[in-house]
């Protein structure tokens, strides 16, 4: 067997509470042992409700926050402790595309800064940086734009091109569509996947959204509150989801065909309604108190 | 067409369209139109004023204390010298003065606020407390300590207000550092491997460029009315080299008689610091529009 591209192994993040006298009166566990493997040239999807830890573990990946125990090993070597650079092996497309680009510089000089961080020769730059525009389908003449006179979908797609310029190996995605068009959404997942067969890249995508990352996604990890409740294969987890929170999220998917219905997993409603997540697991738990549950098939 | 001249058109146009909208802003024309020419009269004083010989110690007592006329146009002083070419001259010491101090207040200002703004932690303490104390003296008492130490001369004085000006700066440009330092484009380009000197002024730098330029434009303003108070009080450039505020000063003791002597030159300095006021203001309606695109 080969090498993983990504292995975590028993990650954990804590942040202080500290009350208003500057001292810690405890500690929120953001991340609570998470370990995962992605082997090369996977998709993994890693799903779970904001708060959940999903984009914290994304920034210790990257070394923007250092972890509070565990270890992150990207294609064999760990990156914990190395002063907050990973280096090229990884790489990060943000949440927001309206931010991550600089608003001041224009494309070219916002794609130029990986390249003239990793000395690529000066005289080069300018037919690199329109390679990478060609990769992700925009024409050569967008690196005078400024960000605002680009849509969403095409400044997500000048943070992938600025993400790959430095050829990484690793491709961690951060819900890199949520703030996007349903429209957009399929196109820019449709260039993820290509660009992912062409220049061999694994990635881990990040993301709230169930649907899209059933479609993505080979293997899929269940993130609530800073643990992973299940994780395994992406139709396995999706057709017989073991654990409620994966269940309650699956139900929470809109459908909108029969078909679509019958694949929904049932949870119990409460009051008539698909209950928050912590009802759920007290009610599971047998902690609930007299409120009427019915079990019903989907919603 | 080649990229870069694509690239120079780009950029024309852009800058084509903020003067457009600069110009429909009456107000900040009026602004950049007294700046202009005050700038233009300060640096072509002697070939447009009437007797540039009249910045000297020159004496002519045959017509001295004459009111405005059409060969004095401010009307002259006690000996006879014509205050329209003095108070010409005078414009050349306050913007020199402008120039000078925030010359040497923003580079500086600017440097501590992206440091201590980007770092935080202890170097943020260190800078923002001292800029705190800083801030605690008026400039004005700082250059009257510095006259009574050292000389009474413009040199010490522009010292003196440049010593304390970069506080202001410090202060705006570390507000924006704090904002800007948690956006994804700072964290991107550090997942990247650009280096900190890169973060810094290519990153963090260019978006507190609208800031500043309101700012420096607003302070102009004041650092004329403070370079006046100065030399009013005796504490400036010394006579007879005319500055606006000695003017003013020397002109005080005719009054109300002779109250051209005074009320003309401070006119000047009204004009002068409304001129940068208005450009300041007029620059920052046109980079709120453009923050809000």
């Amino acid at each position: 067997m080969t090498r993983p591209m990504l292995e975590i192994a028993d990650l954990s993040k804590s942040f202080p509470v500290r009350n208003a006298f500057g001292r810690t009166v405890g500690e929120v566990k953001a991340v609570d042992r998470v370990s995962l493997r992605i082997e090369r040239g996977c998709v993994y999807g890693l799903a779970g409700e904001s708060g959940s830890g999903k984009s914290t573990i994304a920034r210790m990946i990257m070394g923007l926050t250092p972890p509070t125990a565990g270890d992150i090993i990207i294609d064999g070597e760990s990156v914990v402790g190395r002063g907050g650079r990973s280096g090229v092996k990884a790489q990060m497309v943000f949440q927001n595309p309206g931010s991550s680009l600089n608003p001041r510089r224009t494309v070219g000089q916002s794609l130029s800064v990986p390249l003239a961080a990793h000395g690529h020769p000066r005289d080069d730059r300018q037919r690199r940086i329109g390679e990478l525009l060609e990769m992700v389908q925009l024409p050569a003449d967008f690196s005078q734009r400024f960000p605002h006179e680009l849509s969403g979908g095409q400044k997500q797609r000048v943070a992938i091109a600025r993400a790959l310029a430095v050829a990484p190996k690793l491709l961690v995605l951060d819900e890199p569509t949520s703030a996007l068009d349903v429209s957009v959404q399929a196109k820019v997942i449709d260039l993820l996947v290509d660009l992912g067969r062409r220049l061999d890249l694994t990635f881990l995508f990040i993301s709230h959204d169930l649907s899209l990352m059933r479609n993505f996604a080979q293997e899929v990890g269940v993130l609530y509150r800073g643990r992973i409740v299940e994780a395994g294969d992406t139709a396995r987890v999706f057709e017989n989801p073991q654990h409620d929170y994966t269940r309650l999220l699956l139900a929470s998917v809109p459908v909108i065909s029969e078909e679509e219905e019958r694949l929904r997993p049932a949870i119990p409603l409460i009051d008539g309604e698909i209950p928050t997540a912590e009802k759920l697991l007290a009610l599971r738990q047998g902690a609930a108190g007299t409120e009427t549950t019915t079990e019903v098939h989907g919603s | 067409m080649s990229d870069e001249a694509v690239a120079g058109v780009r950029r024309l146009s852009n800058a084509y369209q903020n003067w457009y909208r600069f110009s429909r802003n009456p107000t900040a024309m009026i602004g950049l139109t007294i700046v202009i020419v005050c700038i233009l009269a300060a640096i072509l004083a002697p070939l447009i004023t009437p007797y540039p010989e009249h910045v000297g110690a020159v004496v002519n007592f045959r017509a001295r204390h004459l009111p405005p006329s059409a060969e004095y146009w401010f009307g002259t002083d006690n000996v006879g010298r014509d205050i329209f070419t003095r108070v010409v001259f005078g414009l050349r010491v306050s913007l020199l003065l402008a120039v000078v101090v925030l010359g040497t207040a923003i580079p500086f200002g600017t440097v501590l606020g992206l440091l201590a703004g980007y770092y935080g932690g202890w170097v943020e303490i260190v800078i923002m407390r001292v800029t705190d104390i800083a801030l605690a003296i008026p400039p004005l008492v700082m250059a009257l300590a510095v006259a009574a130490v050292l000389s009474p001369d413009l040199i010490n004085s522009m010292m003196a207000i440049a010593a304390l000006w970069w506080t202001w700066h410090t202060r705006l440009i570390y507000s924006i550092t704090r904002q800007i330092r948690t956006q994804e484009f700072v964290e991107a380009a550090e997942t990247l491997g650009a280096g900190r000197f890169h973060i810094l002024f290519r990153e963090i730098l260019p978006n507190c460029v609208s800031a500043l330029a309101v700012k420096t434009s607003l302070d102009c303003g004041f650092v004329i009315l403070v370079g006046a108070s100065l030399s009013f009080l005796g504490l400036g450039i010394q006579p007879p080299t005319p500055d606006l505020g000695t003017l003013v000063a020397s002109g005080a003791s005719f009054l109300p008689d002779y109250w051209w002597e005074s009320v003309l030159p401070g006119c000047a300095i009204l004009f002068l610091a409304l001129g940068f006021n208005l450009l300041g203001d007029g620059l920052r309606d046109l980079f709120d529009v453009e923050d809000v695109r």
